[in-house]
């Protein structure tokens, strides 16, 4: 469904990835570890059209959409949760929802069925749907960020580390939202530091470091590497 | 009881012009964070409008439409020329663009039509007064009072319940992050600058009522206005703008009623002299803008 083929992002003279593959099939959870600095959201910010690849190519269901805009991905299917929960502070919640289903808004009634799906997945935003989203928890403002993600109805949602300075129970209860999402045929790109959690759920997975990608297989072999800590800690 | 309803009458319809001219600039800011010094142009493309088409016969308020049109697609094309070539490129090339730009249609104005000052054409009822509680005031000024509130309370309707508006604040927050929602950059930033030369044109045409006529210069103290009254509000927070606005037009109103006659020509400088103490006590403005906020 998603095909990277010898990706390339350039921060000035830094390349931060270099020659990535990778490929997605439809829907399947593909984890993309590694440790800080790795690569792996310049990747995920690339394919979704916040970057600019400086070589290879993006494909999306063999459509070649390298250097796409944000808007034009999320209009292919493509919706992203970014890494720093970026929820709209002074929106309400459910101004931030209405948000997230901008490119489907002129089908109302599709809008407040997808709605009533995510409050019922996400039961706290129902009680603070009018609520400045800045006054939210930050487990309710990754649920929020997901939630306004998914109102596009996107084929494939690229997630920038949902667990990120939360809670052991919220990442939890994250990565149950998460596994809820697959089952109901969703198709993820995950990124994520915490490699025990994303196996736990993924099907596949890739390694980064430095920029590239320095193992892949399943999670059960990546699990099963004994070099995973090496990847990590750079020895 | 007299001097208080002529009090609030003047810093009312001079607040109400002030807020609109604030909104206009500060809708285009806090999308892009760049000044749109092209912004008093937008006034003098609405007066000359007005100017050019006095001669047509029609009833003014066609030709008052038509130079709102006329101010809505300057602003649109300051976006074309000056902004969207070289926006994601350098805010320096942005700043001396919308410069140029600026430039550019005054010299237009000074080489096609002319240095001097143009009469512009005003309906009988801008001349006309009106007498609220004893008091004796130009009904212009009771019409841009409410000219100011339907445009306040549209503009608020539109940022909060439109999905458009509401796009528009939050890009305005993290613009990036408004496009991975598959908002489109252009036509929001097409559409704050449409909003601008909206608020311009009406504006304008309520500023040019005042004197009457119309010069390549007449947009200077609008653009001048409209900055300091953002920059008293917040730069970044609407609410901000149209407080900015009413505050500056409360201390100009002051100091025309109490500075002795031979102080008021240096009426700016106590002007000025009190925005820099409001900005001594809030660096920031009276309202601060939306949390974050990135360029793109």
């Amino acid at each position: 469904m998603l095909e990277v083929a010898g990706l390339e992002v350039r921060y000035g003279a830094i390349r931060a990835v270099r020659e990535v593959s990778l490929r997605v099939e439809a829907g399947e959870l593909v984890a993309l570890l590694g440790a800080n600095g790795a690569g792996k959201s310049s990747t995920l910010m690339c394919i979704a059209g916040a970057l600019r690849a400086s070589a290879g190519s993006i494909r999306l269901a063999g459509e070649d959409v390298t250097s796409t805009s944000p808007e034009g991905m999320v209009r292919r299917g493509v919706a992203t949760v970014p890494e720093a929960r970026n929820v709209f502070p002074d929106l309400t919640v459910a101004e931030n929802l209405r948000l997230g289903a901008y490119i489907r808004r002129h089908d109302r009634s599709a809008v407040a069925e997808q709605r009533d799906k995510m409050l019922a997945l996400f039961p706290r935003l129902a009680e603070r749907s009018s609520q400045p989203a800045g006054t939210l928890s930050g487990g309710e403002q990754q649920m929020l960020v997901i939630a306004r993600a998914m109102m596009s109805q996107p084929s494939i949602l690229l997630l920038d580390e949902p667990s990120l300075g939360l809670a052991p129970t919220i990442v939890d209860q994250i990565f149950e939202m998460i596994q809820a999402l697959r089952s109901s045929g969703l198709t993820i790109l995950l990124v994520e530091q915490n490699a025990a959690k994303a196996l736990a759920v993924a099907d596949r997975a890739y390694v980064m470091r430095l920029g590239r990608i320095a193992r892949k297989g399943s999670a059960g072999e990546i699990r099963a590497a004994t070099d995973l800590h090496s990847l990590y800690l750079g020895g | 009881m007299r001097f208080t309803i002529q009090f609030v009458v003047d810093v009312l319809s001079l607040g109400g012009a002030y807020a609109l001219m604030a909104l206009g600039l500060v809708i285009v800011f806090g999308i892009l964070r760049l000044v749109n010094f092209a912004y008093g142009e937008l006034i003098m493309v609405a007066g000359y409008t007005m100017f050019l088409v006095s001669g047509s016969g029609l009833p003014w308020l066609v030709m008052a439409a038509v130079a709102v049109v006329m101010a809505i697609f300057a602003g649109i094309a300051t976006d074309y020329v000056a902004f969207r070539p070289v926006r994601a490129k350098s805010v320096t090339a942005v700043l001396i663009t919308s410069f140029a730009f600026s430039t550019l249609l005054q010299n237009a104005a000074l080489l096609f039509i002319s240095p001097r000052p143009r009469v512009v054409p005003l309906p009988e009822i801008f001349s006309e007064t009106v007498q609220i509680g004893g008091v004796i005031t130009p009904l212009r000024n009771i019409i841009t009072i409410i000219t100011a509130v339907v445009l306040l309370a549209l503009f608020a309707f539109l940022m909060r319940r439109t999905v458009l508006g509401i796009a528009m604040r939050a890009a305005a927050t993290n613009f990036t992050m408004a496009r991975m929602l598959g908002v489109p950059a252009n036509l929001i930033i097409s559409s704050a600058f449409a909003i601008s030369g909206l608020l311009a044109g009406i504006v304008g045409l309520l500023w040019i009522g005042r004197i009457g006529t119309v010069v390549p210069g007449i947009g200077l103290e609008p653009l001048l206005v409209a900055f300091i009254a953002t920059v008293i509000g917040g730069m970044r927070s609407l609410t901000g703008a149209v407080l900015g606005g009413f505050v500056l037009a409360f201390i100009d109103t002051g100091l025309n009623y109490s500075l002795p006659q031979e102080l008021l020509k240096f009426r700016d400088a106590f002007t000025f002299s009190l925005v820099i103490m409001i900005l001594l006590v809030r660096p920031e403005g009276l309202m601060r803008g939306p949390a974050s906020g990135q360029r793109t």
